[in-house]
């Protein structure tokens, strides 16, 4: 399952979509929107997409995940638009026989999320506002 | 036939669709544009059209370009229709 939603992302739907009979685990990795960066204090996020691409990219990253561990299945829910303080912005699971295969891609799968896949994360501060990692 | 005839007069005219992103939308001041290119053009070559249109696309950490949703590398030529995505640095999660 791979969703970017302008809804409240559901953990609960992300959890079920890798249930499996042989899986002895699930690991989950829950993103949140944080109050702060640097000191400064956060109102708001706003998440931008490029839909189709972002999708594409993440099937890729899962696929690579798949091939490097032992997996029985994947799944990403990323929000779209303004999230305040405390929301989800991304909640991922995997699942897999054993535990050590499900934390290691599960941890693969957000960082290289991070690295390449085009969603993009505007700070709203109370006197302005910062595309994140956009300048030097 | 005509058809054929009438392609091959269009053969150097390009036109690409192109997509803009996070801070480079707000450079740009549009979210889209149509762009008519005469010669052939490459990724490299359409970079240094905007880093000179927009002089403050020099001050991004980087920008990536995607055709066709997928990653390319600088010195591939661009097709009349493809759709390309400038891609500034990316912060999901």
């Amino acid at each position: 399952m791979i969703e970017l939603t302008k809804d409240k992302v559901d953990i609960n739907k992300v959890i079920d979509a890798v249930r499996h009979k042989h899986a002895g685990g699930i690991d989950v990795f829950i993103g949140t929107v944080r109050d702060q960066t640097k000191g400064r204090r956060v109102i708001a996020l706003e998440f931008e997409t490029y839909d189709k691409m972002a999708i594409t990219e993440l099937n890729k990253i899962m696929n690579e995940a798949g091939k490097k561990w032992p997996l029985y299945h994947t799944a990403i829910s990323h929000a779209v638009g303004r999230k305040k303080i405390g929301d989800i912005a991304v909640a991922i699971a995997v699942s897999a026989a054993h535990r050590a295969a499900a934390f290691d891609a599960c941890r693969y799968i957000i960082d290289t999320l991070k690295e390449r896949v085009p969603i993009w994360k505007k700070e709203i501060f109370e006197d302005g506002e910062i595309w994140v990692s956009a300048h030097p | 036939m005509l058809i054929c005839v009438n392609s091959l007069t269009d053969l150097k005219q390009m036109k690409l669709y192109i997509l803009f992103f996070g801070i480079t939308k707000d450079i740009v001041g549009s979210n889209k544009l149509e762009l008519d290119v005469k010669d052939e053009m490459t990724v490299q070559s359409l970079k240094e059209y905007f880093q000179n249109i927009y002089p403050e696309f020099k001050r991004l950490n980087s920008f990536a370009i995607a055709v066709n949703s997928v990653y390319v590398r600088d010195n591939l030529t661009l097709q009349t229709g493809d759709e390309i995505a400038i891609i500034p640095p990316v912060s999901g999660g």
